[in-house]
This record gives structure tokens, sequence and C-alpha cells, in this order.
């Protein structure tokens, strides 16, 4: 992989949201990830800070008490608390899918025809989960509802809206029916993210489409 | 040649501080010649004189743990993060609480600090919005991978002036924005916008700041090849 094959990034608006803190966690593990990946959203994350710099920078001051400045001044000596180890990559697998796994391989459930995800997490808040699909595999239908984030880690899928290989976001949100296929080859590995639980009835169904339809 | 002649005094001191480490041990007088000698080793009067205040006393913190220097900082940053905080209905008393938690931070991960991707204004409002996250969330915060960089290279005064440049361009454009235009962008970056809330266009050059961080960005892949 090199980084300049990355075609589709993570839009403005994503990137502001994450930079300053309000992006639902599910899509902030595959921002994290993406960036990981490449260069040209490191930079683009990194102008966003510039941005909330500035604003910060040209905010109406608010007095501060006097004895916060002694405070920290006393402190400055002191060691500081230490920090956990950040995880590191693992193969095809960044720091941020490491960190979201608690630094384990990722646990496969089969969803048949060679199919398999691995849950991260899935709650209220949304969903984070890993999918394997072998080559020239449909990757399977799952309801969902808002926006879905899928960052590809290893081989490449196509849809009508084109190929995504390895470090490329697909954003798709509710409207879109679209039917992903694994190109033939090496075995696609993706991140998924979601904004709401995984509805899973609405997963088999789709499995039984043929699997050449785009 | 004068650039090589910098990069020598550059190394000298990286070797001085190398040999004298801690700095913190030695008297103040000496840490501050250091400190001295050391920026004149890396940045002439004249791009000196382009360097923000901020930035001035940011790298005196990084390199020499210039405490009157931090000081500099708290003045400046303390009253707008309170400002900041408050924003996100914090009330005074914890407002302050965070206040003095990402100061210490900007004190203690002063070596992360890298003036060639970030100005300081933009490091300490990521420092201020992930603690923010940290104490509001209850999953661990998605970081991405740090670049693998063991030591630190030298200070390019060019690199670091042309993103204080377009820095300034950026809060230029923002302070000329439209007002409701402004108070958008600021919503944004205060946290007070949703994803789905914010606007694509921003209205601020974006793209300028962008090419500048992929420069440095770039520079220290490169100089991580010729380390290895």
């Amino acid at each position: 992989m090199t980084m300049s094959d990355i075609t589709h990034h993570i839009s403005d608006r994503l990137m502001a949201s994450y930079a300053s803190g309000t992006l639902p966690h599910p899509y902030a593990v595959v921002v994290a990830s993406h960036i990981s990946m490449c260069d040209e959203c490191r930079a683009r994350y990194h102008s966003h800070l510039a941005a909330g710099g500035s604003v910060l920078s040209s905010l109406a001051t608010e007095t501060v008490s006097d004895d916060l400045r002694s405070r920290v001044f006393d402190l400055l000596d002191d060691a500081p608390a230490p920090e956990p180890k950040p995880k590191k990559r693992q193969g095809v697998y960044p720091a941020p899918v490491m960190e979201a796994l608690k630094g384990k391989q990722p646990v496969w459930k089969s969803l048949g025809m060679g199919v398999k995800q691995s849950i991260i997490s899935n709650d209220p808040e949304g969903s984070v989960r890993l999918l394997y699909i072998p080559g020239g595999k449909a990757v399977p239908e799952h309801g969902h509802s808002g926006l879905e984030m899928t960052l590809v880690l290893q081989g490449a899928f196509a849809d009508e809206d084109g190929r995504y290989g390895v470090g490329d976001v697909e954003i798709t949100d509710d409207e879109v029916d679209h039917v992903p296929v694994a190109e033939p080859g090496v075995a696609c590995i993706c991140l998924a993210a979601t904004d709401g639980p995984l509805q899973f009835k609405a997963m088999m169904p789709r499995l039984l489409q043929p699997l050449f339809r785009i | 040649m004068i650039h090589l002649a910098n990069r020598i005094v550059t190394v000298c001191m990286m070797q001085l501080s190398k040999e004298h480490a801690p700095l913190s041990k030695l008297p103040l007088g000496v840490v501050q010649a250091a400190a001295r000698s050391a920026q004149g080793g890396i940045v002439t009067t004249e791009q000196q004189a382009a360097f923000s205040d901020q930035t001035v006393w940011m790298i005196a913190v990084r390199d020499s743990r210039d405490k009157a220097a931090f000081g500099q900082l708290f003045d400046f940053y303390a009253p707008r993060l309170k400002g900041m905080i408050l924003r996100n209905g914090i009330s005074g008393n914890h407002a302050e609480d965070i206040v003095q938690d990402v100061m210490l931070s900007v004190w203690h991960k002063a070596a992360q600090f890298d003036p060639h991707r970030s100005n300081v204004s933009a490091w300490v409002y990521q420092i201020a919005r992930n603690r923010q996250i940290d104490m509001a969330r209850k999953y661990n915060r998605p970081v991405p991978e740090a670049l693998k960089v063991e030591e630190r290279v030298d200070d390019d005064a060019d690199q670091i002036v042309g993103l204080e440049q377009e820095t300034d361009k950026l809060r230029t454009a923002l302070a000329n924005l439209p007002d409701d235009q402004r108070d958008m962008v600021e919503k944004a970056y205060l946290g007070e916008l949703s994803h789905s809330d914010i606007h694509d266009q921003t209205g601020l050059p974006l793209g300028t700041i962008k090419s500048r961080i992929r420069l440095g960005l770039q520079r220290l892949r490169h100089e991580l090849k010729e380390l290895r």
C-alpha cells in the first residue's frame, strides 16, 4: 500500500466534528484509523485543529482566579500521572482498532458463506465492528439508521459508487441501497461504524441475493 | 552556509543538553544562556521576528523548561480556555480545574510540541478538547497512531514561519467572516454543533494551511529516512 492510493477520504464536516470532539465514538474510531493510514487526512486533521486554535485564540477572555496561577506553578515540578501505553498496530489493524479491541485479536462469528464479523461495540451510541468478506463475495446487508462509515483494512470492495481499496472510507446514509462486493483474491477486511445499534434481522435476506448484482 | 552553521550549533546544543541532562537540575542562569544560544542557533533574528510570541514561549518551555515563558503562555491561554470551557456549560470552579489540567499538560507534554505541524493555539486547543472528551466519555478516546519519531529533529525556521503565516491568514479569514458564518464556525470548533449540523463549507481557507502541514509531515518522514 502506498499513501497516494487512497482516493476516498473523510469529509471536512466529519473531520471538523472529530477535531472538536463531538463525533460519536464509533465514527471517531474510523476517523482515527483512517488518519493513521492517510497522510492527506492527517494534514487535514491538523488544519482543522489550526482552525480550532484560531477560534480559541480569538475568544474573549474570562477572568481566572488568582490562586489558579499559583496552584498550577506549584504543581509544575510534580511528576505527571503515568499514561497507559498506547496500543500498537498489529498486522492490518491500525492502533485505534487495536485500542478498541483492547489489544486482543478479533473474535469472529460466521454470518454464512464465508463472511464473518467481529462486533467491537454495539449499544445505543452506535456500533463498531470488523467484517471479513472472502474475495468475490458480497458484503452482507445490515439494517442501520443514519450514516455508516466503512474503512478498508485489507483487500478491496466495489459498488456502484466506485472501488474502495486499503485506506479508503465509504460513507453512506440509509437512503442508499447498495451491494458492495469484495474483489476476487485476498479477503476484504473492513472496519464499519454506525451511530445506531445494529439491526440483525435485516441481515439474512441480503445474503441470499445474487452475488454479482452491482 | 548559514543553515549549515545553524545545524552545527543545534547539534552542539543537543550534545550539551545530553551531557548535562536533565536541564532542570542546572542553575537557572545556565539554562537561560543555553536557551538563548539554542534559539540563536535555530532562527535568524529576521525569522524570529516572524514567530508569534506564543511560539517563542512554547519553544522556550519545550527546550529549556523556561517557567517565565510558561507564565506568559498561562496568562494568554488560561483566560481563553476558561471562556471556551464555560461556553460548554461547565460551572466556574470546575472550569478552572479543567484549565489547570490543560495548562499542566502543556508543561508536561511540551516535548511533543512540533511547530512544523501545529501552531501553539492549535496544540493547546487539541489538548483542551481531548481533556473535555475524556471527562465526558465512557469509551477511550480514539487517537490516530503516532508517527514514529524517536528523536526530535532540528527546527526548520522557514517551515515554522510558513505555518505561522498560514495560521495568520486563517485567523484573519475567521475575523472577516460575516457574523452568522463566524458564529457557526465558532460553534463547530467549540463543540456546540453535531456533525450533521456542521456545513462542509466553513468559509475558512483550510487548503493552504493543509499544504503547509503536509510539507511539515513530508519533512518529518524525510528526516526519518535519513536517520535509518
